[in-house]
């Protein structure tokens, strides 16, 4: 209810701001000292603008709580063995997802941020409680080799693509001869039509 | 008994033994015995059947008798245990399946060596490959894992019972299927070997192995989801595929065995990919090993903990091995794999399935990379991480959405090359149709700006409206063709289509039964699920439904005792179900296992689970997901299924395959 509250102040601050650029609009005959006020102006009410846009953003990340838990329950492991993600453990008595899930809770009822969360839990329960590699350090690499294996396999087919199609064309003996343009043309049309179905 | 199953694996082993040297020695020899020798390694491999199947049968006679002198009985199986699942005790442990793995294989090599007439040569050298690996996983079962190990000091009186989470129906036909798949990728890889040794003219050795390729790949798909389904049923989470490593290592040979299905088309029609082909099956063959080394070694952790040991170097050594013999073979006749043909047009079906198999293998990569990484994680820095649903879902979902969009694309283009005009023809109201099916769904409420996941949802039903509309406007432009010759009616003529060119138009109704399946997984994204302490006359509203808590029950048996809720479901306040979660307790095992109760329709399921009771307040636990479309998975594993059978039958016009003119000359079985 507080964050709706606030939410609502800058959304009307918002409104009043946005007004304000489109009211405050100076007269036709201003000299080229007003155009550099106006330009000011307009600089000024973007930079308002840009930062009321990302305190909303904040605003509405940090918002709605069961949504974070449920975001951030599923970047977790259980740590108990069970090799299940912490929100979808459903061990009756298991010793750890329980008292995880209460952390969890009270870390973003605290305002803690989701870095800050999830250090918490990588301190406290080591590394492997985090359902994926983070961005750091070695584990980048986690997540970049499957991309690097897309492009150098693209990289693979084009360079493949090029040589098939600049090979020349090996005939067995006795093979007919190739055929182009005009010949070639009536052979397909005559091959689509005896295989259209 | 004991006696009797040892006794028949050693004999085993020294048939196969016999069957692989003698195999060779036939081979290899010019001399006129060559051939008699050459039958009595065909005659030893089919009687290894008969002597693994004995042993087989020993151990399941030994869990139905009771026999606990014999270690492996006695883990996996006790007195009271029902009967179907006292049969499953043959692939329940590690010993026990890795006899059934020799088993299958036996099998699979009785079949190819009774059909040696076919082709002798290329069977015969096919055969003594399939021996080798028997050789294998008998050497396994006589020196590291025995399954008629006998037990030390006296004799107990009960076993410890099988794993609660193996009892459940499914698990008496999952695994039997999933070996199927990873034992049937042995012969296909036999022939891709045999023919690479023997420098085999022509692409007959293909059109065998598609068909042995296309049968194993049906059951590994079963195996797969029958896995998945019991998953769902069993471990209670509300999901049904977790990333877990042994999932991981079933989807890695079934993502390359499906490239080589679509790829070693183009070697049967232009003569092209035949190293990448060759490859291809050699890595579906080492990715089942590779699946069967990560489900018994215990190298990485899993939820499939059931069968770890110390047997990981047994197989580490075996896939040295195949490397090393695939590769000196390959750089030693790799000039018979020489492409045929060029490559005409970019916009062509050979280019459609270049693409195709390079997102199947990177998928494959990075399902392989991301089951490794916490070794690799720990041997680098010291420190194991995990790898687990974020990473794989973020990396293998737009590589799915690709290979939908080449799903849509690829049947439209023709062999050789496709004009853009034909190309535009075919696809603009399939295009259309896919674009006013996501219109559809966003004035319907689907925001896909919310969430990545959304819109990886809508593209997912956006892409596979497009690939539906794309078949059945295939089957409904032939169709009609047939009709206008014969006079038929619309759906005779498709039939008709279909049993002309049953390969093609099965290929259609698997792609049918995978955008399906597709569909069903988009569904997730809108899983709900809510968990509460329920007693009596307690309710819970989830979604359109409201559970109310009737009572709860006991009940109990020889082999556990069991305790359930009687939940009546209510929509829009009339009565609907009644479900039953239950919560088992195994007395031999003295283990815990929870049984879903799901109400499925096609719109949703809704699953309830009955968790245990709250220790504190005593109170039980229900937990309700409300899983959208998960139904349309099983409908479409059944598509699948019925596309393979269709495929899988002789078209009623042959398709030819074009021999190369040496291959016409020479008689069948002179591929020397």
């Amino acid at each position: 209810m507080r964050t709706r509250g606030w939410l609502t102040k800058l959304s009307s601050r918002a409104k009043r701001g946005i007004w304000g650029l489109s009211g405050a609009r100076p007269s036709p005959d201003s000299s080229s000292l007003a155009l550099l006020g106006m330009t000011e102006m307009f600089f000024k009410r973007s930079a308002q603008l840009l930062a009321l846009a990302l305190a909303v953003f904040a605003v509405l990340g940090a918002g709605d709580e069961s949504a974070r838990v449920n975001d951030l329950g599923h970047r977790m492991m259980c740590v108990c063995g069970c090799n299940q993600i912490l929100l979808e453990c459903n061990h009756v008595g298991c010793a750890y997802s329980e008292r995880m899930r209460a952390e969890l809770i009270a870390a973003v009822d605290r305002g803690d941020n989701d870095d800050l969360t999830l250090q918490g839990f990588v301190q406290k329960y080591g590394t492997t409680v985090m359902a994926a590699p983070t961005k750091t350090g070695f584990n980048r690499v986690a997540w970049i080799m499957p991309y690097l294996v897309l492009v150098l396999g693209i990289a693979m087919v084009a360079v493949i693509v090029r040589a098939w199609r600049s090979r020349p064309l090996v005939l067995p003996a006795g093979a007919v001869g190739a055929v182009h343009g005009a010949e070639l043309e009536h052979f397909r049309a005559q091959a689509r039509k005896d295989t259209e179905i | 008994m004991s006696q009797i199953g040892s006794f028949a694996l050693l004999l085993a082993l020294a048939l196969c033994a016999y069957s692989f040297l003698a195999g060779i020695l036939a081979l290899v020899s010019k001399a006129p015995s060559s051939e008699r020798l050459g039958e009595t390694a065909r005659r030893a491999g089919i009687a290894s059947f008969a002597v693994v199947f004995l042993a087989a049968v020993v151990l399941v006679v030994a869990a139905f008798q009771n026999d606990f002198s014999i270690a492996y009985i006695f883990h996996h199986s006790n007195r009271d245990l029902p009967a179907p699942y006292k049969f499953a005790t043959l692939w329940s442990g590690q010993e026990g399946s890795l006899l059934f793995w020799a088993l299958l294989l036996s099998a699979y090599g009785l079949v190819l060596r009774l059909r040696y007439k076919t082709d002798v040569r290329l069977f015969a050298h096919a055969s003594v490959i399939i021996a080798a690996v028997q050789v294998f996983f008998l050497l396994l079962l006589n020196f590291a894992a025995n399954p008629f190990g006998v037990m030390q000091g006296a004799l107990p009186a009960d076993g410890t019972g099988l794993n609660p989470l193996l009892q459940y129906p499914e698990m008496v036909i999952h695994p039997p299927m999933l070996y199927l798949g990873y034992v049937g990728f042995t012969v296909p890889f036999a022939f891709a070997l045999a023919a690479l040794i023997m420098r085999y003219p022509g692409e007959k050795w293909i059109q065998i192995t598609r068909r042995w390729t296309m049968v194993t790949w049906g059951f590994l798909t079963c195996g797969v989801f029958l896995g998945a389904h019991w998953a769902y049923s069993v471990l209670g989470w509300g999901g049904y595929w977790g990333w877990d490593p042994v999932e991981n290592a079933s989807l890695m040979p079934w993502l390359t065995g499906t490239a080589f299905l679509h790829s070693v088309m183009m070697q049967e029609k232009r003569g092209m990919l035949k190293t990448w082909n060759m490859w291809l099956i050699f890595s579906t063959f080492m990715l089942s090993i590779f699946g069967t080394f990560l489900t018994r070694s215990g190298v990485v952790s899993s939820v499939h903990a059931f069968a770890q040991s110390s047997i990981g170097d047994w197989f580490v050594a075996f896939l040295a091995i195949i490397f090393a013999t695939c590769l000196f073979f390959y750089v030693k006749n790799r000039s018979h794999l020489r492409t045929e043909h060029k490559l005409e047009s970019l916009i062509s079906r050979e280019s459609s399935f270049l693409f195709n198999n390079l997102l199947l293998l990177v998928a494959c990569f990075t399902v392989l990379w991301g089951t490794l990484f916490p070794v690799l994680s720990e041997w680098v820095q010291g420190t194991k991480v995990t790898v687990g649903p974020p990473f794989f879902n973020r990396v293998n979902v737009p590589v799915a959405l690709l290979l939908l969009l080449l799903t849509a694309v690829g049947p439209l283009l023709a062999w050789r090359r496709t004009s853009v005009e034909s190309l535009k023809r075919n696809f603009l109201w399939p295009a259309i149709g896919a674009l006013a099916t996501g219109v559809l769904l966003v004035a319907l409420g689907m925001k896909p700006w919310k969430d990545v996941s959304y819109f990886y949802s809508l593209m997912t039903i956006m892409l596979s409206a497009l690939v539906a509309l794309t078949v059945i406007s295939e089957f409904v432009r032939g169709g009609r063709v047939i009709g206008r010759h014969t006079g038929q009616n619309l759906f005779a003529s498709m039939v008709q289509l279909a049993h002309r060119n049953t390969r093609r138009y099965g290929g259609y109704i698997v792609h049918f039964g995978v955008i399906v399946i597709m569909i069903g997984f988009a569904g997730s994204v809108f899983n709900q699920d809510k968990e509460q302490e329920m007693g009596f006359g307690d309710k819970l509203t989830i979604g359109a439904y409201t559970l109310v808590c009737q009572s709860y029950t006991q009940d109990d048996n020889p082999n556990y005792g069991s305790e359930w809720a009687v939940m009546n479901v209510f929509k829009d306040g009339k009565q609907i179900a009644t479900l039953n979660p239950e919560r088992r307790f195994y007395k031999a095992s003295q283990q815990t296992s929870t049984m879903v109760a799901n109400r499925s329709t096609p719109q949703e399921d809704l699953y309830v689970v009955y968790e245990g009771q709250n220790p504190q307040t005593g109170r039980p636990i229900i937990k309700v997901h409300l899983n959208p479309l998960v139904m349309w998975i099983w409908i479409g594993v059944w598509i699948i299924i019925a596309g393979t059978i269709v495929a899988l039958i002789p078209s009623a016009v042959p398709v030819r395959v074009p021999a190369p003119a040496r291959m016409r000359a020479e008689p069948v079985g002179a591929g020397d």
